[in-house]
C-alpha cells in the first residue's frame, strides 16, 4: 500500500484497502469555517442529537468574512460562536488566530497520520504533514460531527518526483503551479497526489504546505508528503497528540508516476482564468498590475512574508498599484513584526491587514473593479474570483509578487537586480 | 422522470461561477438561487424554468467545497446536471443534498442548448427528445445508491444513528 492507503486502512480498521473501495473512516479532525459551518450546524440539528461525537475533534474558524464585513456575515460568525460555546468545540476567534489552513498545524491540531475532513476545499493543505486531509461539503461535515466517521472512496495515487536542486527564487508555489500546468485542473481528478524527490526533501515545511494546499486545483482528493524528520520535528511539541508516521510499502502501487527535473525551472505564473494556465515568468509578456496581494492559506506563512520582505527591503511599491499584505495568522503577524518585515512593508507603501481569507475569494479587503489586474499569491484565478467578472487574477509566489509590486508589472525577482 | 430544457456550458464551470463568494454571507437557498451562474451567464436566472437541466462538457463544479453551489442550482429549479465529468467535492455535495447528477460524455456531445431532455434516474438514461437519442449514464457506485435511496446523507446517517453507530 502507498501512503494514502496506509492511513485510510488504519482509520477504517482494515489490514488492507485498494483504490475504488468504499470505506468508513474514523476522523481525527473535522473542520468548518464561517461560510460552511452555518449549513453544517443547520443539518446537524436534523439528527435530533444533543451533542457532537467529540468536541475536541471539531474545529470552527471564522476566517472568510472577518472581521465581519457586514451584518449578514456577522450573523454567520455568531452561529459558529454560539454553537461552539454550547458544545465545547474548538473555536478560534478573529483577532486570536487566523486563516484555518495556517493555524490548524501551527496550533498542533493536525498531526502526521491523521484523517482530516474540512468543509473547505483547501483542507488538503495538511497533507504536507503526512495526514490524509480532504475537502468536503457542509452536509458531510454535519454527518461526521454526529458520528465521528465518514464514508470515503479510496483514491488511486499519482506520484510526482521532483529531481534536481531548486534555482534561486523558485519555491513550492512554483513547483505546484508547474505541476498543475502540466496535468491540468482535472489532471488528478478523484486521485491523491504524492510529492517526493530530492527537491522535496530539501523543501521547507512552509513550501510543502503551499504545494499540498493547491492539490485541489488539479482536482485531487488529497496531496500528500511522506513525513520525514522535518515534518515530525514540526509537529512534535505542538498540541497534545503524538505524530504517527505511516510509510509506503516498497511495492506500493501508483496510478502513474511523473518525474520533473526542476534544476532549470523558472518562477511560474498562472494566467487568467484557470490555475493550469501556467507560463514561466519570462514568457508572460508585459502585464501592468493594479493590485498585488501577498497572503492567503496558500502563501501567508512566515517564510512567504520573509521572501517578500527581502525583495522589498528599502524599496517602494510602484505608484500605479496598491500592494496588500495579509499575514496568515496572528503568530505569523507577530513573528513578521519582530523580524522587522512589517516595517519593511509599511515603508514600501503596502497595506498590512489582520489575517483573513478576504480578497482571495472576493470577500473583502481588496476587491477588484472591472478591467483591473491583480497578481496574487492565492490559489484560484477563476472569473470573478477577486471581484468584478471583468477583472483578471494572476497567481505566483511571494517573491514574484513582491518583485512585481515594485516594478508595477509582472517580473521575475531576478530581473530586478 | 425528469424533463426539462437544456442550458449548456463548457468545461471547468467552477463553483465561483455557479455562486460567487460575495453572496456567501447568507445560506438561504432562495437567496443563493438569485445569483446562480451569475458570473458566466447573467441571463441564466431570468431564463431558467422549473425542471430545466444544465449540461456541461467536463469537470463541472471544480473549485470550492461550498455546498451553496448545488443548493443554488437546485433552488433555481434545475432538476439535474449532465456532464462528461464532475469535480469530486461537487459530486459528493450534490448527491448529499439530492441534486441528481449524470455522467455521460455521449449525451453531452449530442446535446445543444434549448434541446429538451428526459432523464430516468432509475434506469440511468438520458433521452434527447428533439433528436430522439437515448444515452446510458455511468451508474452510481453501490454506496452512493444507498445514500440516494435513503433520501440523502442526512437520512442515511439518521438510519445509522438509529442502529447505534453513535452511543
Amino acid at each position: 500500500m502507498n501512503l494514502a492507503e496506509k492511513i485510510l486502512a488504519a482509520h477504517a480498521g482494515k489490514d488492507h484497502v485498494t483504490p475504488g473501495e468504499f470505506i468508513s473512516a474514523k476522523v481525527d479532525v473535522v473542520l468548518a469555517n464561517d461560510i460552511t459551518a452555518p449549513i453544517a450546524i443547520r443539518e446537524f440539528w436534523k439528527f435530533g442529537l444533543e451533542k457532537v461525537f467529540d468536541p475536541k475533534k471539531i474545529v470552527f474558524v471564522p476566517d472568510h468574512f472577518v472581521p465581519n464585513k457586514d451584518i449578514a456575515s456577522a450573523e454567520q460568525a455568531k452561529i459558529l460562536r454560539e454553537f461552539s460555546r454550547a458544545q465545547g468545540v474548538n473555536f478560534f476567534e478573529c483577532g486570536q488566530m487566523g486563516i484555518e489552513h495556517v493555524i490548524l498545524h501551527e496550533k498542533g491540531l493536525v498531526m502526521p497520520g491523521d484523517v482530516v475532513i474540512g468543509a473547505d476545499s483547501h483542507t488538503c493543505t495538511y497533507g504536507a504533514l503526512g495526514a490524509f486531509a480532504t475537502g468536503m461539503g457542509s452536509t458531510d461535515i454535519a454527518s461526521a460531527m454526529a458520528t465521528g466517521d465518514i464514508w470515503m472512496k479510496v483514491p488511486p495515487t499519482i506520484k510526482f518526483n521532483f529531481k534536481g536542486k531548486l534555482p534561486k527564487y523558485v519555491s513550492g508555489k512554483d513547483l505546484i503551479l508547474y505541476t498543475i500546468g502540466q496535468i491540468g485542473v482535472d489532471g488528478a481528478l478523484y486521485a491523491a497526489m504524492e510529492f517526493g524527490g530530492e527537491a522535496i526533501d530539501k523543501l521547507s515545511m512552509e513550501g510543502r504546505f503551499t504545494m499540498a494546499n493547491m492539490a485541489i486545483e488539479a482536482g485531487a482528493k488529497a496531496g500528500l508528503f511522506q513525513p520525514d524528520k522535518k515534518a515530525v520535528a514540526y509537529a512534535r511539541g505542538r498540541g497534545d497528540r503524538k505524530p504517527v508516521v505511516f510509510e509506503a510499502d516498497a511495492d506500493a502501487q501508483y496510478q502513474a508516476v511523473h518525474e520533473y527535473d526542476v534544476s532549470q525551472l523558472e518562477p511560474q505564473v498562472a494566467l487568467p482564468h484557470l490555475p493550469s494556465n501556467v507560463k514561466p515568468v519570462s514568457q508572460v509578456g508585459r502585464v501592468y498590475l493594479d493590485q498585488v496581494v501577498i497572503g492567503s492559506c496558500t502563501n501567508g506563512r512566515f517564510e512567504d512574508l520573509q521572501a517578500a520582505a527581502s525583495i522589498m527591503n528599502g524599496k517602494k511599491v510602484n505608484s500605479n498599484l496598491r500592494c496588500i499584505i495579509i499575514p496568515g495568522s496572528q503568530q505569523v503577524y507577530l513573528d513578521a513584526l519582530r523580524a522587522g518585515y512589517i516595517e519593511v512593508f509599511i515603508q514600501a507603501g503596502c497595506a498590512v491587514s489582520t489575517p483573513t481569507c478576504g480578497p482571495c475569494l472576493g470577500g473583502h479587503m481588496g476587491i477588484l473593479a472591472a478591467g483591473e489586474k491583480c497578481l496574487a499569491t492565492t490559489n484560484r484565478n477563476f472569473v470573478g474570483r477577486m471581484g468584478s467578472p471583468q477583472s483578471e487574477v494572476y497567481l505566483a509566489s511571494p517573491a514574484v509578487a513582491a518583485a512585481s509590486a515594485l516594478a508595477g508589472k509582472i517580473v521575475s525577482p531576478g530581473a530586478l537586480a | 422522470m425528469l424533463k426539462g430544457v437544456v442550458h449548456k456550458y463548457g468545461a471547468n464551470v467552477d463553483t465561483d461561477a455557479i455562486i460567487p463568494a460575495r453572496y456567501l454571507n447568507v445560506s438561504a437557498p432562495d437567496e443563493l438561487a438569485k445569483h446562480c451562474m451569475e458570473d458566466i451567464d447573467l441571463e441564466f436566472v431570468k431564463k431558467v424554468k422549473p425542471g430545466d437541466i444544465i449540461v456541461a462538457t467536463s469537470n463541472f463544479g471544480c473549485g470550492s467545497s461550498r455546498e451553496h453551489a448545488p443548493i443554488a442550482i437546485k433552488a433555481a429549479g434545475v432538476s439535474a446536471v449532465v456532464a462528461g465529468t464532475f469535480a469530486r467535492i461537487f459530486f459528493r455535495n450534490a448527491i448529499n443534498i439530492g441534486l441528481p447528477l449524470l455522467e455521460s460524455q455521449e449525451a453531452v456531445d449530442a446535446t445543444e442548448a434549448g434541446d429538451e431532455l428526459e432523464i430516468d434516474l432509475e434506469a440511468g438514461t438520458v433521452r434527447n427528445v428533439n433528436k430522439n437519442l437515448v444515452f446510458k449514464a455511468k451508474p452510481y457506485p453501490d454506496f452512493m445508491s444507498q445514500i440516494i435511496q435513503s433520501g440523502g446523507l442526512i437520512e442515511y446517517t439518521k438510519h445509522r444513528i438509529s442502529k447505534g453507530v453513535v452511543q
